[in-house]
């Protein structure tokens, strides 16, 4: 039984995180067999994860995922059912008491969580609870303050401060303890966009100032790709995939991944003729070639991007290197900020990306006839049987 | 109407010519009082700290007989002092029944059902994510009670407030467990109830104002801290 465990940890070493067991890099911190339950329920297992020294990893999938639970058994501020930490290869618990593993570490949580006191206090108040001196800590605050461009809030008491400037506060708050890790939940959610998006500009800033290493939960996938290294994504308590950023997105492992990443248009069908490496499935009635190692007669999954997606309203003759061209009917248009997403009914649901400019136009409306085409390249494939 | 003009004017004889007995009966309900919170005050913080942060079966059982507590009859506190420091009784041996000691306890037992329920209100209000950003600051479980009492402190004052208001202005207890023992054990409630029975209104009005006003400075005393303590 317990070889068994080893040879399955040894896999998913080697498959979960490969390229760093090769780069022999060792890992600042390493979670195994994690385990977390209540009562019967199990909301996280996580039997491999190692954080490698001065990475940014995100965490990524949607509300529920476990991506609170995770940070929290990682700060131990949640006992896991099971499992063992090891920070600098020393057990949390065991070799390393948990007191101590803490004050290693800083967490900053969706919600600013700041002390009825005022803004240089709640700065402080990390390092007073280590018992530091004095001028050391007012140092160390302003610093922070500076950083997080809040000086001028100093003497503000925290009851007082707008959202962005709770959470900077949160922020400069964790910064101010020189954490070997920073554990981050979410901390840009329930802030407003214009808000959110200066913070996570100087945050991308100041992670580029200083080598820190970071774990960042969050649910929105640009957030994600701006600030991280490697990218895990999470649902049900588990981690789907980890990897580089462009490893996820461009090769994620399955649908959900897929869907989660912004492949909006996933279909699923048989391959029914192959011609090398290119090949036809069927869908809903119409065929569309892509391109995959696949056996004929296979059940496979096809992932779109919407911005790979073309529209049109007068099928052009010129030939393109877009293999497949099908008329549809607009069904839905949706604005989103800088584009519009255009849901047509090609035979198959399909999604596709375009600006206000070319829909305007285009004149496309609800109702519409349109073709979409896209390159048999832009369709990432996911073989059914290989999960 | 003379009658209460006349009280008044006693009253404000008795205390500018700092009558000895009445300054000596002030002084006792202070004191008595006082001590009261005070031990009180330790006494429910603990335990509504306690009851609020741990979980267990029966929590709720145990919040809803603090609650029912916060609103103890003083006269059947009174009557189980009696009973226990009663010469025959469980406590008899320590010979504190008639003693200001006996008042202090019966009015600590009054106090503190207030003070652990407002205690226990004021610590479960916090966000609850509050207590997991004070250990993932690295406080140590006592660190982080007391970060918690610390962010509590404006309702703890109400606390405190509502405690000493409940425990000067009993009467009932006091004069079962002290015997309003002239020079002793009298103190403004119990005098007042014994000069309106003797139909010494003019002096029981000046006992009433004073009580009156040592309330009301007491308490101007522990707002001036809750509002300072006030966001700007």
């Amino acid at each position: 039984m317990r070889n068994s465990n080893i040879l399955k940890d040894e896999a998913l070493y080697s498959m979960v995180d490969a390229k760093m067991v090769m780069s022999e890099s060792k890992p600042i911190l390493e979670a195994r067999n994690l385990e977390v339950r209540k009562g019967d329920t199990r909301l996280l297992a996580v039997p491999c994860l190692l954080i490698r020294e001065g990475e940014i990893l995100c965490l990524v999938g949607p509300n529920g995922a476990g991506k609170t639970t995770l940070l929290q058994t990682l700060s131990y501020l949640l006992k896991p059912f099971q499992g063992e930490i090891f920070f600098r290869g020393k057990k949390v618990g065991a070799n390393h008491s948990v007191l101590e593993y803490r004050r290693k570490l800083a967490m900053v949580f969706q919600e600013p969580l700041l002390f009825d006191t005022t803004v240089f206090e709640n700065v402080a108040s990390g390092l007073k609870i280590r018992g530091m001196k004095r001028g050391e800590i007012h140092d160390r605050v302003i610093e922070q303050l500076e950083r997080f461009g809040i000086n001028h809030l100093h003497d503000r008491s925290a009851k007082t401060l707008s959202g962005g400037e709770a959470q900077r506060t949160s922020l400069a708050r964790a910064f101010a303890l020189q954490p070997e890790i920073l554990l981050l939940d979410e901390p840009f959610a329930s802030l407003d966009p214009p808000t959110r998006n200066s913070l996570i500009e100087d945050l991308e800033h100041i992670f580029q100032q200083i080598q820190t290493t970071a774990i960042f939960a969050t649910h929105d996938r640009l957030e994600a790709l701006r600030l991280s290294d490697r990218i895990a994504v999470m649902n049900g308590g588990e981690i789907l995939q980890i990897g580089s950023s462009e490893e996820v997105m461009n090769h994620p492992v399955n649908e959900l991944v897929a869907s989660f990443l912004g492949m909006e248009t996933i279909l699923t069908g048989k391959v029914i003729k192959r011609n090398g490496r290119a090949f036809i499935t069927s869908i809903g009635g119409q065929e569309i070639e892509s391109v995959g190692e696949v056996h004929l007669g296979e059940a496979v999954t096809l992932c779109i991007r919407p911005e790979n997606v073309t529209l049109s309203v007068h099928p052009s003759k010129e030939v393109t290197s877009a293999t497949n061209v099908f008329p549809g009917k607009i069904v839905k248009i949706v604005p989103l900020g800088l584009y519009q997403k255009v849901q047509l009914n090609c035979g198959f649901p399909l999604v596709a990306y375009v600006t206000h400019h070319s829909l305007e136009n285009l004149s496309l409306r609800e109702g519409r006839e349109a073709a979409a085409s896209f390159k048999a390249t832009a369709i990432h494939v996911i073989r059914r049987k290989e999960r | 109407m003379d009658l209460i003009l006349e009280g008044i004017k006693k009253a404000f004889y008795l205390l500018f010519t700092f009558d000895p007995e009445v300054i000596g009966i002030t002084f006792l309900s202070l004191k008595v009082s006082g001590i009261a919170t005070l031990i009180s005050l330790f006494i429910g913080i603990s335990a509504g700290v306690t009851v609020a942060l741990s979980r267990f079966i029966g929590k709720r059982i145990v919040v809803s007989l603090i609650n029912t507590g916060m609103g103890l009859p003083p006269v059947v506190v009174g009557l189980f002092v009696t009973i226990f420091l009663w010469r025959n009784g469980p406590l008899g041996f320590l010979e504190i029944l008639y003693t200001p000691t006996a008042m202090i306890i019966a009015q600590a037992i009054i106090a503190t059902p207030i003070v652990t329920g407002i205690t226990l209100a004021a610590i479960q209000q916090l966000p609850q994510k509050l207590q997991l950003q004070i250990l993932a600051l690295g406080a140590t479980r006592l660190q982080m009670v007391w970060i918690l009492i610390k962010e509590a402190r404006l309702p703890l004052l109400a606390g405190v407030m509502a405690g000493f208001g409940g425990v000067i202005s009993e009467v009932g207890a006091s004069i079962m467990v002290g015997g309003n023992i002239k020079g002793y054990s009298r103190v403004l409630t119990t005098a007042t109830v014994m000069e309106t029975s003797r139909g010494n209104f003019d002096i029981a009005i000046a006992l009433g104002i004073i009580l009156l006003l040592l309330a009301y400075f007491i308490n101007l005393i522990l707002t001036q801290i809750q509002q300072r303590e006030r966001p700007r």
